[in-house]
């Protein structure tokens, strides 16, 4: 790799976004709609778990705490391995076919993601917590509808959270290879053509390819800015 | 209204998530040449053009697809290390094997040539002269049908690489492309199978030192899973890839695959 190498991943870039051709366009829209889904399901399981485990107060508690910071680092081959065991024919749930397809692709990525949503809303909503408990304590709200108040206080915070699980999603490829097995227009995204397109010695188009999935993230993170602010403005 | 119309969209992209079984296909094991290669881009959608069923390959290496189909998740097996495959039929876990193709594999090494292997007709030879010479050597490591092959050449030139692991010997653990980016990169020499080697677009320094010798020949099999192991396994439609494949017209379109002006594979079916 050299300094050519870089200039022509530029251009194979530029080229690519100009010319949308259809198999990438159907590459990034697959690769948006699996860490976008998988987003969703990790914050649907995490926000209320990592709320619950900062409002609660339960034996134990000290070592939920560390395991859902230590969860953070799951390697995605890890996750992706045990994925792929429950979902092979030969595994638990091999009946429902689901490996080799999108969806197991979105399990794999809200596996990972859970934990980071979940530790990430624990300390923000400790936090809070430790700001509002005596007023919520005085109104007479209980822990259950605290949970509830809380999280919609700190939702500008927590969104931070979700688009750091959103980035890890999308920027993997150890689990999705495994559970998605990069199968040409079934289940291959940025990551998995990336690493096929590297593996095959086309240094520049593998390039050129990260960067658009770079400025994927981007976009989704500009979105979510605009989305904030706007929030923002509407309840002060 | 902004947000509704967010969380709106990111609802429907969960739902719509495309589910399998929808549409009819079969699932294919097969390796990391053959994709590399670009066989499989020329070769199934003609498949699909003539019979309606999508075949999904899953290209990793030999032993790992073998892997795949023992424990069901693939229709079909399409590989190139002939005694597995035996294996794999004689275990049951196979209904029968079938000669597919084959090419050869080649020994690639720096234009430098530190070993001195250049021209050499003999692999085990070359072999152990790049053993003897300490020079550097990039090997599979993934238990691939190139890495099974590397190592009965090593056999057979009678050198020790676990000795030498770490040292001039050294296993990279991945693919063919991803073992010859590698080997460029670290002036190593290495063995892999001529039609990925064509199709490599980061050869740098590398060229082909060793080809010819009979002992690299490459042959490629292909198995239908056993359904009685197996039931989810989809007969009917997995024996239609393997009866294309091995029919004239099959065998004719493997033939027609060239990379560069130079034909990748030369069907060898035995017309059964």
């Amino acid at each position: 790799m050299n300094m050519n190498d870089f200039s022509a991943a530029f251009g194979t870039a530029l080229h690519l976004i100009i010319h949308l051709d259809t198999d990438l366009v159907a590459i990034v829209l697959l690769s948006l709609q699996v860490s976008l889904s998988a987003v969703l399901l990790a914050a649907c399981i995490g926000l209320p778990i990592g709320a619950a485990v900062a409002v609660f107060r339960f034996p134990g508690r000290g070592v939920i705490i560390v395991l859902l910071n230590a969860l953070m680092g799951l390697p995605p081959v890890v996750v992706g391995l045990m994925v792929y065991l429950m979902l092979s024919r030969a595994g638990p749930l091999g009946e429902l076919g689901l490996l080799f397809t999108p969806m197991a692709m979105v399990i794999a990525q809200s596996l990972l993601v859970t934990p980071i949503i979940a530790a990430l809303t624990r300390q923000t909503v400790a936090d809070l917590h430790d700001e509002y408990a005596e007023q919520l304590r005085s109104m007479g709200v209980g822990p259950l509808r605290a949970i509830g108040t809380l999280l919609w206080d700190g939702r500008f915070s927590l969104l931070t959270g979700i688009l750091a699980g959103f980035g890890r999603a999308s920027a993997e490829v150890g689990a999705v290879i495994i559970v998605g097995g990069n199968i040409n227009h079934v289940t291959r995204v940025m990551t998995t053509t990336i690493a096929l397109e590297t593996s095959k010695g086309n240094l520049a188009l593998a390039l050129g390819l990260g960067l658009i999935l770079m400025l994927l993230a981007l976009a989704v993170n500009g979105a979510a800015q605009v989305l904030r602010d706007s929030a923002q403005r509407a309840y002060g | 209204m902004l947000r509704r119309a967010f969380l709106v969209t990111l609802i429907t992209l969960f739902v719509t998530l495309p589910l399998s079984a929808a549409e009819r296909f079969i699932t294919v094991a097969s390796t990391t040449s053959t994709e590399n290669s670009g066989l499989f881009d020329y070769l199934l959608p003609k498949f699909t053009e003539k019979t309606g069923i999508e075949a999904r390959v899953v290209a990793v290496g030999t032993g790992q697809a073998i892997e795949l189909a023992r424990k069901g998740d693939a229709d079909v097996l399409f590989v190139h290390h002939k005694p597995s495959e035996e294996k794999f039929v004689a275990d049951g876990q196979g209904v029968k094997r079938f000669d597919v193709m084959y090419n050869d594999f080649v020994i690639v090494g720096p234009k430098s040539d530190p070993a001195g292997v250049k021209g050499m007709k003999d692999a085990a030879g070359a072999m152990k002269k790049i053993a003897d010479s300490d020079s550097p050597f990039a090997s599979r490591g993934d238990d691939s049908g190139t890495h099974k092959m590397e190592l009965g050449l090593w056999k057979n030139a009678g050198v020790d690489v676990k000795a030498a692991s770490g040292g001039w010997y050294r296993e990279t653990g991945s693919g063919m492309g991803a073992t010859l980016n590698t080997a460029g990169g670290m002036d190593a020499y290495a063995l892999t199978d001529r039609a990925t080697w064509l199709n490599f677009a980061n050869k740098g320094d590398l060229e082909i030192v060793v080809e010819g010798d009979p002992k690299l020949f490459n042959q490629y099999g292909i198995i239908l899973v056993n359904p009685e192991k197996h039931p989810h396994v989809k007969v009917k439609d997995g024996q239609a890839f393997i009866d294309w494949i091995l029919s004239p017209e099959g065998q004719q379109v493997i033939n027609g695959y060239e990379i560069k002006g130079h034909q990748a594979f030369f069907a060898n079916a035995s017309g059964s």
